[in-house]
């Protein structure tokens, strides 16, 4: 009791340079968590993927389709369990600032395969019975202030022209991790149109969505799949939707290494900051330590004053960072929601935040430390003098 | 009377521990300053050698980029008769009809696929483009499954060396020549026959037209006039403004990571800085008292510790921007979210980040000096003098 109420003391004896170290952890701590939790965004795509279900994509990349009419021959291979189809639509709404990820979906079909999008049986029912009918998410409807029935035109740039479409539905993630900021329409409106303006274009979906019985099988459902379309004009790929958003993620991984490392950056700075401030401490109390020892006080005793005076300013600044990480990730997860739509703190990074902060405080104090146990008393008294 | 710098400059050496460190720290900082604007020069730069102000692309109206748009054999013959069209050295027309098409190809070593673009070319598609320079091999014949690597490309991924053969649209597609387009985008493509992708790929349609005009102010004209042509529903972008609005998105995101990093570091190395200065001044009341008693003023003192305050940030400044030098030999190759691409840039250094990297080092010793230096400076030559 009386070593904490001394290392305590000792902490604040510079009130000035705790409070300004204090600062400069937490700063630290705050950019280190953001930089995690954008890392941890920038996997959310995969992490709220399921294992039942598979996507079907043409081989040669995304950006060739397939025929409608497999959608047939894929039910039928044993192990399918529901099959719903969709494809990119890359509609604008106003201007390219507005990013909304926009999808042509089989209405019939698309619940059933994404149980996670919930409805009311009303909206549901609204969205199946009108063929312009379009639902969004939760968040982007909130950002653009739609309501139900209002009417939203988006601009083709796949599809060339202006789209009417009506807001029949908007619907909420079932769970944390849900994607909230997406829009879809029916396949349909966009096939009818498409008949009538390039008619070779029409009956083609982007990707099939294959819901498999079992997730044990879906190695050999994806097998069979691509098999009966082996040699044909339009080859396939059929992976889980985790490996296909894996897939999407790799792509920019340079990214994602870039901003590890510069988090781990931030941690080294904060470190010399620390180091900087333990060592101006430690020499600044040379004589006390010789006068400590004088009174029979061992070297390693001395330590773990040191030790634990650069934990306790550690874990100051880490529990200050802590409680501000959550409400500027909010306020960063809103400013950029075009790259990131889900954006939450996970509770990995808060271990991973107290572990740095740990490292921080530990490393901080070594050299300083390890002075002060091969300090000789008649050294440190001279100091004073 | 001014204090001599080696007074400054002795007192970082005498503790250089702490001068080690808190210059570290603001290395750092520096490191990550300058190489975020050295991504951001480094992508503007291949954008900015990408196109030539005196190319226009022709797109179908509204589709962002090559890949979403098709300009069908009608629309690209009326474009094909237009004026503006510059002549070249053979008599020909300086234009070209494209298809550009992803394809997912896997990286040597792993089998991580990336979209990369595959681009039919005519003709003309060369001389229009003067950066793109063919080192080995030759050009592929007219009618034939035979395509030409980037250097990028052939480096990179299976398949894409010379005399290598690449599989996509049911065919084998043999790499007979490799051509280097320096920091561009079209050093992460692969050339071939226009007429053979539109025939292996059952696409009966371009992507885009791209000419050079034979008088640069003739631009706008042409645009007016094709944009509100009936028959066509295509649009004309001059081709460096095509390419810095496929980039737009990587471009704005990298400003505002860089941005709100350079915030949040800098707070930090601040901090560290003012500890370092406010302990220099803390331990140095007894030579400040002697100092002032010897007749220095007050402004004499600031300015010293200020001097001090800015050597170190300017250490930590030279130190960040050595590493962030060597940054120069890395290149960054991630998707465009715009074209779905891959897309291919390095690290560039230039006279300007180097003078924006050293005036922002200087900046933070002088926020972190300027209180401490001040507290010297405003000590009572008594007071000082009887703390010691």
């Amino acid at each position: 009791m009386q070593i904490l109420k001394l290392l305590l003391k000792n902490s604040f004896r510079h009130k000035l340079r705790t409070s300004l170290t204090v600062f400069g952890i937490m700063i630290a701590i705050l950019a280190f968590g953001l930089l995690r939790t954008v890392v941890s965004a920038w996997y959310a795509g995969v992490e709220a993927s399921s294992a039942t279900r598979l996507i079907t994509r043409n081989s040669i990349s995304i950006i060739f389709f397939l025929p409608l009419s497999y959608k047939e021959k894929i039910r039928q291979i044993p192990g399918v369990k529901n099959i719903s189809y969709s494809c990119w639509f890359g509609g604008i709404y106003i201007s390219e600032k507005n990013f909304i990820p926009n999808f042509a979906v089989d209405a019939k079909t698309v619940f059933e395969l994404w149980p996670e999008f919930v409805l009311t049986d009303k909206q549901k029912n609204d969205f199946l019975h009108d063929r312009k009918a379009c639902v969004a998410g939760r968040k982007i409807a909130e950002k653009y202030g739609w309501k139900i029935g209002d009417t939203i035109t988006l601009r083709g740039t796949i599809f060339p022209g202006n789209w009417d479409f009506t807001l029949r539905g908007i619907y909420k993630g079932a769970y944390k991790s849900s994607d909230e900021t997406q829009f879809f329409f029916h396949w349909d409106y966009l096939n009818e149109s498409m008949k009538k303006t390039s008619p070779n274009r029409a009956d083609q979906v982007g990707w099939y969505v294959v819901g498999v019985k079992n997730p044990d099988l879906a190695a050999d459902v994806a097998a069979a799949i691509d098999k009966t379309f082996k040699n044909s004009l339009a080859e396939t790929i059929t992976e889980t939707e985790k490996a296909f958003q894996q897939g999407f993620v790799s792509m920019t991984e340079a990214i994602v290494i870039a901003v590890r490392i510069v988090s781990f950056v931030v941690i080294i700075i904060i470190m010399a900051v620390m180091a900087n401030t333990m060592a101006m401490t430690a020499r600044e109390r040379i004589g006390e330590y010789a006068i400590m020892k004088t009174l029979g006080f061992g070297g390693w005793h001395i330590a773990g004053l040191i030790f634990g005076e650069s934990l306790i300013i550690a874990f100051t600044g880490c529990a200050f960072g802590i409680a501000a990480t959550y409400p500027a990730a909010n306020a960063f997860g809103d400013a950029m929601s075009t790259y990131f739509p889900i954006f939450n703190v996970q509770s990995e990074t808060i271990y991973m935040d107290i572990a740095a902060s740990l490292v921080v405080g530990l490393v901080a104090a070594v050299f300083p430390a390890w002075r002060a146990v091969k300090l000789s008393i008649a050294d440190g008294l001279r100091r004073i003098g | 009377m001014k204090i001599p710098f080696s007074y400054s400059f002795r007192n970082l050496w005498t503790r250089r521990l702490t001068t080690i460190l808190t210059a570290s720290g603001m290395a750092l900082v520096v490191f990550v300053f300058a190489s975020v604007l050295m991504l951001a020069e480094g992508l503007r730069k291949t954008l900015v050698e990408t196109g030539s102000y005196d190319n226009v692309v022709v797109i179908r109206k509204a589709s962002n980029s090559e890949v979403m748009s098709g300009v069908d054999r009608l629309q690209a013959s009326v474009i094909e008769s237009q004026p503006e069209i510059a002549i070249g050295e053979n008599g020909k027309r300086l234009l070209a009809k494209e298809i550009v098409i992803l394809v997912s190809l896997s990286r040597r070593g792993s089998d991580k696929p990336s979209l990369i673009q595959l681009r039919g070319v005519e003709e003309s598609s060369l001389p229009l483009r003067p950066q793109v320079k063919l080192i080995k091999g030759r050009m592929p014949r007219h009618g034939s499954s035979e395509i030409l690597a980037a250097s990028g490309i052939a480096r990179r991924f299976k398949g894409g060396g010379l005399g290598e053969t690449l599989r996509f649209a049911m065919r084998d597609w043999t790499v007979v020549g490799i051509f280097d387009a320096g920091n561009t985008g079209y050093n992460s493509e692969i050339w071939g026959d226009a007429d053979q992708f539109m025939q292996a790929f059952r696409r009966p349609v371009y992507s885009s037209m791209l000419f050079k005009l034979s008088s640069s102010s003739e631009f706008q004209g042409f645009k007016e006039r094709i944009e509100s042509d009936p028959r066509l529903t295509l649009e004309a972008k001059r081709e460096t403004r095509y390419y810095t609005d496929q980039s737009e998105m990587m471009a704005t995101f990298l400003s505002i990571l860089g941005l709100s990093l350079t915030i949040i570091f800098s707070l930090g190395a601040v901090v560290g800085a003012m500890i370092t200065m406010y302990a220099a001044v803390a331990n140095r009341t007894d030579e400040i008292g002697t100092l002032r008693a010897l007749g220095f003023q007050r402004r004499n003192i600031l300015a010293a510790f200020l001097i001090e305050s800015l050597l170190l940030s300017l250490i930590g400044g030279c130190a960040g921007l050595l590493f962030a030098s060597f940054m120069q030999f890395l290149t960054i190759s991630t998707m465009n979210w715009q074209t779905f691409s891959e897309l291919a840039f390095s690290f560039s250094l230039t006279f300007g980040i180097v003078y924006k990297s050293l005036l922002f080092s200087l900046i933070m010793g002088f926020i972190g000096g300027v209180l401490p230096a001040f507290r010297a400076a405003r000590m009572n030559i008594v007071d000082s003098l009887r703390a010691a």
